[in-house]
């Protein structure tokens, strides 16, 4: 069997630089083709409804295939720090047709389209459409309303349509009771600067994609960061009231009864004081949704 | 020269789910054919026949021993140009012709294309195929695919001939055709080496035989040995019952009918017997010399474990 | 060892134009037949789109489907129906046979993908009244299709060497549609982590990629497919059919048949 056993051995080792020879190649025609290739092809699709008719019948594998298409797009856009995705509609527009039950692809997929550039796709229209779209294929589920409020309130400012939805979606049969809450405070103050707070701290608790959940916190970090900064400014101005000039540093503040010690922000970095009397946090690119105290 | 030698051939498959176990189909197998000779592998269905010529054909591989064909090793493709084989119960591509059978079969043998051409029709003929023109192999009787089987075993014009089976499955007509076939072979010189459990076909053909069982070789003899030297014992009829007191002493076997006595005698005492019959005055009816036969010495071989497990 | 390798070759062919394999040309005909009176009904630009993507999608599916029913039986119907007894009993290597069988169901896809290309381009010239220059980029789809049954023809003659005709058809199918999502596999692996990632990088790079050979979309759209794309989508199929052929090959080598 000495021939037998000198075959295997020299067929084993050809089978294996042959593999890698073709493991090299492969990845060379990924380099050629680039990452998003095979997601290019919806640009050809005419419809999901068309993608579905040449399913055979496999509408939800096909549409997992397509959502984990979405989320790998998103992802590596996201991390190159991309402004473009224009294949994220797409690609969650077949993934709802194939399967138009696949919750998760319109509560995260809406929230990666709605969110501002860099952080979403900044398309709050085709995400409000996109959850209108969950909405009456799944009229049962009482949460997507809550995601179309929070598209309406944060990225679209249209607080009207925020609060009708909160109310509907309150109304649902299995409505958890904080539907209600949020839908009462939307009708009091839907300008309070609270309310935004509060709509994060619900999708942070209550999503369970990851990324969302970061993007939350960031969200809910930046929103304390302002308001305290708002407070902050508040202080200074009545220093400079009461002294005619403002302060130069925060011990100023101190000695003058107007603050307990030296502010610092939610991660722990000491507020900068300016000499106009505006606040600055020390690293803007940890609070990256800071509205009112952003810039020089 | 030797045609076929083989040393220690062994042949082990592993049964079992696990395929832990071991079981036996060949066991050490020693056997020599003279270049020139016909030479019968004789064995019950299951005695290793087909396992040895698959073995030799390099279609299984041996678990241990080594065999040389036409003095080099029985795996050497130099050695499979000049040797031919004919499978047992043979199935062809039935989409082909006899013709492109042939043809391609004489190409993967390496027969120049020149001659291929010739030897496909002068083999067709001599196997009576001449007239099926491009008839597919599918509308063959077995018969018909039998002398297929045999001319594609000769088209390359081997020098061994490995042949297993060669007349199983055949009706009497076909089996007289194959054994004419064989004999002509034979007669022009090739070495054929075949397998069979029919033994008028062995004896007829065979120059030598084995005997295979079980895996395992029982013997070897020499077919004409059978036929005539071996008259160790003679029948000797006679009438008058009463002679036999005087001559028992000298008889293997005896049997009384009425008057007539049949017994059997070792074949140097017999010139005393008939002296003493002819003292007692009995009358010779017969003496004939008992012929050792093929099917004596087969079954002889393959019941000796038999014997061995009723002594034991 | 060539007149030998192209014995087997031509036969295997043979076998496969015999066993009426190549039938399946009459139901493409009759299907791009058969769809013309549709393109009437929609609108001119989509016309051309249509036969496009019905032309070159059933181009590769019969293929696929011939490379897998055909190739299932290549080496296990001549053990099944001991054959190659009379062929292991020549001067053949046991390479050769493999080698063969694979260039002759090769030699049987070109040629039926070939007959169907050009009814493909004459369903062009009949419907939609004449060829464009871009036209010759379909051809590039049409070489990629076949550089698709080059690997799937291997797959199936692996298979075919240790497995059942049965079993064989169901694990080349099953690489056939993983092969097609063979990006989003390797995209589902990078998403995991750790040893389960290199794990399933692994097993998705021993995986065939039928995606980037699937270029039909492109070519309906008139577009480019450049030619390092050619080359390196050559390069790797050539080098993916060599190594699980000589698996195949490996295998065969030190089987004992039944």
């Amino acid at each position: 069997m000495n021939h037998g056993r000198k075959v295997t051995v020299v067929c084993s080792v050809l089978v294996v630089a042959l593999f890698a020879g073709s493991i090299m190649s492969r990845r060379k025609v990924e380099d050629i083709r680039g990452r998003q290739a095979t997601l290019e092809e919806v640009l050809y699709l005419p419809s999901g409804k068309t993608v579905k008719r040449l399913s055979l019948g496999y509408y939800s594998l096909l549409a997992d295939v397509y959502w984990t298409r979405a989320v790998q797009y998103f992802g590596s856009r996201h991390i190159r720090g991309s402004e473009r995705y224009e294949l994220l509609g797409p690609l969650l527009e077949i993934t709802t047709d194939l399967d138009p039950h696949l919750i998760v692809a319109y509560e995260t997929g809406s929230i990666f389209l709605s969110q501002r550039v860099p952080e979403g796709a900044g398309q709050p229209d085709k995400a409000a459409a996109l959850v209108e779209k969950g909405i009456r294929a799944n009229p049962a589920y009482w949460r997507l309303y809550f995601t179309l409020g929070f598209i309406h309130y944060v990225d679209r400012h249209d607080y009207k349509a925020a609060r009708e939805a909160f109310q509907k979606g309150s109304e649902r049969p299995g409505a958890l009771p904080w539907m209600k809450i949020m839908a009462a405070r939307m009708a009091e103050k839907a300008d309070d600067p609270n309310m935004a707070g509060y709509l994060w701290k619900t999708i942070h608790d209550t999503t369970t994609d990851k990324s969302i959940k970061e993007s939350a916190a960031t969200h809910l970090l930046s929103l304390r960061a302002d308001s305290d900064m708002d407070e902050l400014e508040r202080r200074t101005q009545a220093y400079q009231q009461k002294f005619g000039r403002y302060p130069e540093e925060w011990s100023d503040l101190v000695r003058a009864g107007l603050l307990r010690g030296v502010p610092v922000d939610p991660k722990g970095a000491p507020y900068k004081l300016r000499l106009d009397g505006t606040v600055r946090v020390a690293d803007p690119k940890l609070f990256p949704y800071i509205e009112r105290h952003g810039g020089k | 020269m030797l045609a076929i030698e083989i040393k220690n051939l062994t042949k082990e498959y592993a049964v079992g789910f696990w395929k832990k176990q071991w079981r036996p189909a060949l066991k050490s197998l020693n056997l020599t054919v003279e270049a020139g000779e016909t030479f019968g592998f004789l064995g019950p269905n299951g005695a290793g026949k087909t396992t040895t010529l698959k073995l030799l054909m390099g279609i299984i591989f041996p678990t241990s021993g080594s065999a040389t064909i036409l003095g080099k090793d029985f795996l050497d493709p130099e050695v499979k140009r000049r040797i031919g084989f004919l499978p047992e119960q043979p199935y062809f591509y039935d989409y082909l012709s006899a013709p492109e059978l042939l043809d391609y079969y004489a190409r993967l043998s390496g027969v120049p294309a020149p001659v291929r051409k010739q030897r496909i029709g002068e083999l067709l003929g001599r196997v009576g195929l001449a007239d099926v023109g491009n008839k597919q192999l599918r509308k063959f009787s077995k018969g018909m695919l039998q002398r297929v089987g045999i001319a594609q075993a000769i088209i390359h014009d081997p020098e061994v001939v490995f042949l297993d089976e060669p007349m199983s499955g055949l009706d009497p007509v076909g089996r007289h055709e194959v054994r004419e076939l064989i004999q002509s072979l034979k007669d022009a010189g090739k070495t054929i080496f075949f397998s069979t459990h029919i033994l008028s076909d062995a004896e007829a053909l065979c120059d030598r035989v084995a005997v295979i069982h079980k895996g395992e070789l029982r013997g070897v003899g020499v077919v004409n040995d059978f036929r005539s030297s071996l008259a160790e014992k003679t029948e000797v009829i006679w009438l008058g019952a009463t002679a036999l007191s005087a001559v028992n002493s000298l008889l293997a076997e005896v049997h009384v009918t009425g008057d007539t006595v049949r017994g059997t005698v070792q074949s140097g005492d017999l010139d005393r017997l008939l002296e003493k019959l002819r003292q007692q005055g009995a009358r010779l009816i017969s003496v004939m010399p008992v012929q050792r036969t093929l099917e004596d010495y087969f079954l002889a071989k393959t019941r000796e474990e038999e014997k061995e497990a009723v002594t034991l | 060892m060539t007149s030998r390798l192209s014995a087997i070759t031509w036969n295997t062919f043979r076998e496969a134009v015999r066993d009426r394999v190549l039938y399946n040309l009459v139901l493409f005909v009759l299907l791009l037949v058969a769809s013309a009176p549709l393109f009437s009904q929609i609108s001119i630009g989509l016309e051309k789109l249509m036969l496009v993507n019905v032309g070159l999608s059933s181009i590769s599916l019969f293929g696929v489907i011939i490379a897998i029913f055909v190739g299932i039986g290549l080496v296990s119907k001549e053990i099944e129906k001991k054959t190659l007894y009379t062929i292991l009993s020549r001067p053949v290597r046991r390479w050769e046979f493999i080698v063969g069988k694979y260039l002759g169901l090769l030699l049987t896809l070109v040629v039926n993908t070939a007959l169907m290309t050009v009814g493909f381009y004459l369903a062009l010239l009949i419907f939609i009244n004449g060829l464009k220059r871009a036209d010759a980029m379909l051809l590039v789809a049409v070489y990629f299709i076949v550089l698709q049954f080059m690997m799937m023809v291997a797959i199936t003659l692996l298979f075919s060497t240790f497995s059942t005709p049965i079993f064989s058809a169901i694990f080349a199918f099953a690489l056939y549609v993983i092969g097609t999502f063979g990006e989003d596999l390797k995209n589902f692996a990078a998403m995991s982590h750790g040893a389960t990632k290199w794990l399933a990088m692994g097993a998705s790079y021993i995986m065939p990629n039928f995606a980037s050979l699937n270029v039909i979309a492109q070519a309906a759209h008139e577009q480019n497919v450049g030619s390092g794309l050619i080359f390196s989508n050559t390069v790797y199929a050539l080098l993916y059919s060599l190594a699980v052929t000589v698996a195949a090959v490996m295998i065969f080598e030190r089987r004992n048949l039944k």
